[in-house]
Order: C-alpha cells, then sequence, then structure tokens
C-alpha cells in the first residue's frame, strides 16, 4: 500500500499530472450535475449523439486546419445541442431518433473526412484517441487547463443558479409553463449547459464513453436517495470520487483513462444497487 | 370585470377543429365546472386557458388583473416518470417558482407558503417522502398543494378526483369548496361527475355535441342535461359504472 503511495506521489512530482487530475474532477463534477435531469428527461444518450458531433466537428476542424479547435468545436456542438432538445419536443420526430440520427450521421461524415484529408501518418490511432480518449488528458498544456477550469466553474456556477428552475421544468414541464415559468429558456440553457460539458468532457474519456460519465453517478444516486437534491448532490461527490480513483488507478497500473475511469463508476453502480436493495428491505420488511 | 373571457372561441388540433365556437366568462370568485364526454376537448380547453396550447381561433382575454403567473394548475395526469427522485417538500416548494421570475432562491415567505399549503392539504406528515412512493390520492394532494403555492386567484383543475375512492373524493370536493368560499379563490374545474359538478359549482360549461354554458340552475333546466342524462342512462354503460364507482348513485337519488 505505502508503496503505492509513494508511486503515486512520484507521478504528482509532473505538472501534467497535476494538471489531468485538476481537470479531470472539474470535468467529473460539472457531468454529473446534469446526469439526473438528463435521465429524467429521457436524454440519457444525449451525450453520446453530441459527442459524436464534437468528434465530426474536430474533424472539420483539423481539415480546415485550424489551430484552436475549441473555437469551432464548441459553437458546432452547442448548436446541434439546442436542435436536438428542440426536436424531442416535436412529437412527429421522436427525441432518440433524431439524437440517434445526427450522431451517426456525424461520426461517418467525421471519420469519412479525416480519412480523405488527413495528413497524419497515423489515422486510426487519431480516431481511436478522440474516439476513448485516450491519453490527450495527460499531453494538456496550461493554457487548456485554464480553459476547462474556466468552462467548468461557468457550468457549475449557471447550475447553481438555475437549480431550482431546473428542477420545476425536470419534473413537470406544463405546469412550469402555466405557472408562467419560461421553460423553453430554460431548455435552452440545459441544452447549452450540456454541449459545453460534453466537449469538456472528450478530453477525460473521449466521445465514446461520455454517456457514461453523465449517467452513471445520476443513476448509481438514484438507487439510494430520494430526493432531487440528495440524488445531485451525491452523484456529484461519486462522480468526482469515481473519476480521482480511476485516474490514479490508469497512472499506476497504465491503463487507458476513460476506461479506466467508467469502469470505477460501474463498480460504484453496482455496490449503489446492493445498498439501495439493503435499505429498501431495511424500510419496508424490517 | 371578467376575470378571463372567451368570445367565437374555436381550439383544433392539426387544423381539424376539436370544440367550436365557444363563448364564456368567468368572474372572480366563480366556481365552474367543465364537464362533457372523453375526447370532447376539455383538457384541451384548459391548456388553452394556460396558454400551453396555442392553436386556436377566437378572443381570449384575461382580466381583473391577471397575470399569467397567478393561476395554479393540476393536470390530468402528470406523466412524472417512474424514477423521478424528488421529496414531497421539493415539489410542492416548485410551484412558487412562477413568482420568482430570475430570482434564482425562494425567499422565506415562499418556503413558509408551501409549508401552509402542505398543512392545508393534510401533507405535512409525508414532507420529507419520495413522491414515487405516494399512493394516488396522496400524489393529488401535493400536486393540489403545488397549484395553491402558484395561485392566490385562479385555480385550473382537470380531473382533479379521477382515481381516488370515494371517501376521498369526497374530501377533495369539499376542500375545492373551502379554497372557493373561503379563500375566494376562482375554481374552474373539468369532471365527469355531473352529480358533483351540479352540486358543487356556481357556473356549468358543457362541451360535445351540445354546447352549453350559464349557471347551475339553468343547466339543470336546459335540455342539454336531460339529454345527457337519458344517453348515459340508457347506451353509456362504461360511463355509468365509472359514476357509479365514484359513488354518485345516492347524490341522484
Ligand atoms: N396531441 C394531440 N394531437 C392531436 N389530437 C389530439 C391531441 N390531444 C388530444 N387530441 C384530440 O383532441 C380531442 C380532445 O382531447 P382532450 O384531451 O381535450 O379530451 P378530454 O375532453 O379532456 O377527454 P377526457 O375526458 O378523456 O379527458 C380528442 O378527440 C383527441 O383525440
Ligand atoms: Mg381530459
Amino acid at each position: 500500500m505505502s508503496e503505492m503511495i509513494t508511486i503515486i506521489v512520484g507521478y504528482l512530482q509532473y505538472p501534467f499530472v497535476r494538471y489531468a487530475l485538476i481537470v479531470g474532477v472539474l470535468i467529473a463534477l460539472c457531468s454529473s450535475l446534469l446526469g439526473v435531469t438528463l435521465v429524467l428527461k429521457r436524454f440519457s444518450f444525449i451525450g453520446d449523439g453530441l459527442s459524436h458531433v464534437a468528434f465530426g466537428a474536430i474533424a472539420i476542424a483539423s481539415v480546415l486546419n485550424l489551430s484552436n479547435e475549441m473555437i469551432f468545436v464548441l459553437p458546432a456542438t452547442v448548436f446541434c445541442a439546442i436542435l436536438l432538445l428542440r426536436t424531442g419536443k416535436n412529437t412527429k420526430i421522436q427525441g432518440d431518433a433524431a439524437i440517434a440520427m445526427i450522431s451517426v450521421g456525424a461520426l461517418a461524415v467525421g471519420y469519412l473526412l479525416m480519412h480523405l484529408f488527413s495528413t497524419s501518418s497515423n489515422l486510426s490511432g487519431d480516431v481511436c484517441s478522440t474516439l476513448f480518449g485516450s491519453t490527450s488528458i495527460l499531453t494538456l498544456t496550461q493554457g487548456e487547463v485554464w480553459l476547462c477550469t474556466i468552462l467548468s466553474v461557468i457550468v457549475a456556477g449557471m447550475f447553481l443558479l438555475f437549480y431550482h428552475k431546473i428542477f420545476a421544468v425536470t419534473f413537470d414541464e406544463d405546469f412550469a409553463k402555466a405557472s408562467g415559468t419560461n421553460a423553453g429558456a430554460y431548455n435552452l440553457l440545459i441544452a447549452v449547459i450540456i454541449a459545453v460539458i460534453i466537449v469538456l468532457a472528450m478530453n477525460l474519456v473521449g466521445s465514446l464513453l461520455i454517456s457514461a460519465l453523465v449517467i452513471f453517478p445520476a443513476l448509481s444516486a438514484m438507487r439510494v436517495f430520494q430526493s432531487f437534491r440528495s440524488v445531485t448532490i451525491c452523484s456529484a461527490i461519486l462522480s468526482v470520487c469515481c473519476a480521482l480513483i480511476g485516474m490514479l488507478v490508469s497512472i499506476v497500473a497504465g491503463t487507458p483513462v476513460g476506461s479506466t475511469i467508467v469502469a470505477v463508476d460501474i463498480v460504484a453502480f453496482l455496490v449503489f444497487c446492493l445498498v439501495g436493495n439493503i435499505k429498501y428491505h431495511v424500510t419496508f420488511r424490517g | 370585470m371578467a376575470q378571463l373571457t372567451c368570445q367565437n372561441l374555436t381550439l383544433k388540433y392539426d387544423g381539424k377543429p376539436i370544440v367550436e365556437d365557444l363563448n364564456f366568462t368567468i368572474h372572480a370568485g366563480d366556481y365552474l365546472c367543465i364537464v362533457g364526454e372523453n375526447g370532447s376537448g376539455k383538457s384541451t380547453l384548459m391548456k388553452t386557458l394556460l396558454g400551453l396550447h396555442r392553436e386556436y381561433n377566437g378572443v381570449m382575454e384575461t382580466g381583473d388583473g391577471l397575470k399569467a403567473n397567478e393561476i395554479g394548475y393540476l393536470p390530468q395526469q402528470t406523466i412524472v416518470q417512474k424514477d423521478f427522485p424528488a421529496s414531497v417538500k421539493e415539489i410542492v416548494l416548485s410551484g412558487c417558482q412562477g413568482r420568482c421570475g430570475w430570482r434564482p432562491f425562494y425567499t422565506k415567505e415562499e418556503k413558509q407558503l408551501a409549508m401552509k399549503n402542505m398543512e392545508r392539504m393534510g401533507i405535512l406528515a409525508l414532507e420529507n417522502r419520495c413522491y414515487r412512493e405516494l399512493s394516488g390520492g396522496q400524489m393529488q394532494r401535493v400536486l393540489l398543494a403545488r397549484a395553491l403555492c402558484a395561485t392566490q386567484k385562479l385555480l385550473l383543475l382537470d380531473e382533479p378526483v379521477s382515481g381516488l375512492d370515494p371517501k376521498v373524493t369526497a374530501e377533495m370536493y369539499q376542500l375545492i369548496q373551502r379554497l372557493n368560499r373561503e379563500d375566494k379563490i376562482t375554481i374552474v374545474m373539468v369532471s365527469h361527475d355531473i352529480a358533483a359538478a351540479v352540486r358543487y359549482a356556481s357556473h356549468i360549461l358543457h362541451i360535445g355535441e351540445w354546447v352549453f354554458f350559464g349557471t347551475k340552475q339553468e343547466y339543470i333546466n336546459s335540455s342539454v342535461y336531460r339529454g345527457f342524462n337519458k344517453t348515459e342512462g340508457s347506451n353509456n354503460l362504461a360511463e355509468k359504472t365509472e359514476e357509479q364507482a365514484a359513488g354518485r348513485k345516492d347524490v341522484r337519488e
């Protein structure tokens, strides 16, 4: 055990490891916040959809030779998020079908573009690292760390400020509208926040695994807790812990960062299921 | 001055009219019951009054200084997902959201108001319980408490007693009557329970094949009421048994 700690402390000497930990924790915190809302609005897969859009956008950005991909990727993803949450309300095209359409389309077009125009010799490696996150978290520059930090703080701040409104709109949109809440504006806000989170989280776990980061903590917390507030707090804490453990394990064991974090999330989910069951039996049978 | 005036109101879905040419006014302190068969457009009318359904022709005016955030609403069915983790308190408090505007947090007064309304509905003991674990009647009370938080003036109830047992139904009617009489809240209620409608309401709006609007007395004397009773007695078995289940038989006799 003490050996492990020595190894970890040894790694902490490197600035890039410290950056990765800071960014990882912030991203995990943000992505868990809206998890409950998305799960309950039946938008669990919006994370997937948007991250594929972001993947396509990255492909376009690299074809256009943009120096800073974020400038293009963020607005494109925000735009698609708004589009998706809008069509979700339209009964003619169901929300999940729209997400499937956009996400698969963006993935295909993105890969096609990369294939046609990429100058890199290691194309499949590039694609794989965008999809699974691989090592990009460990190669963050100081500028990127700052950008991540600022965006995370903004996202968390917005969530805190609009917490009650997000609750009202998630629980019963019709009632919220009927009693004079501007539900449309808050749905828009949710869409924008989730898009920012997706773009942020792509650095950490890659575009295929984002949904896990968004929904696992929320689903775990919902096993055990009963109120919106406790579920939100619990999923935030859980998400941060899982991300930290996952990153440390991956550093020590040399496993891929994204998949390790998700694996820890899965374990946590199973534990929470168990706890939930025990709690249920204690309250209702005991 | 009327709180709500509708003239030549025609409600539509996808361009097809559902209800045509409604004319009625609601004054402060009224107790209006909207009755009619399944699918006649009662819920749609409610949604139109609330601004949730925008496909209509005609005039709909609010008066008496009634603002959008002074209306309480009890939906017919809240399709709340089975797994929604929300405590009773959180839900009732969310009724105050309309007053908040851009203010991010609830004030102390609003929290007290939520408490008061929970007490009124007799659900104070359930305060920290999870909504998804409540019985149908308890859920209905929670939603009514939430609606009360949203309003001091006008309450729109869409079938508030559906799914409640006769005892709780009677209590619910009593409660709504108290809100109307003592707290001077205008009630607009959709109901299939004609007997109760005739008993409690001050005005009746009947929509469907026949359209009628007037006071309770006018309704009882109208051919619409007699006609409705007759069809129901002869061939509308489903409706009849539903009415009986709601404990209406004793009232009619
Ligand atoms: N989303 C919709 N799109 C198209 N038509 C609809 C929609 N919702 C309702 N309708 C139609 O509008 C009519 C009125 O529906 P509404 O729900 O208002 O009836 P209701 O009077 O409330 O019935 P119930 O007594 O069963 O509650 C029905 O014929 C229904 O088929
Ligand atoms: Mg209805």
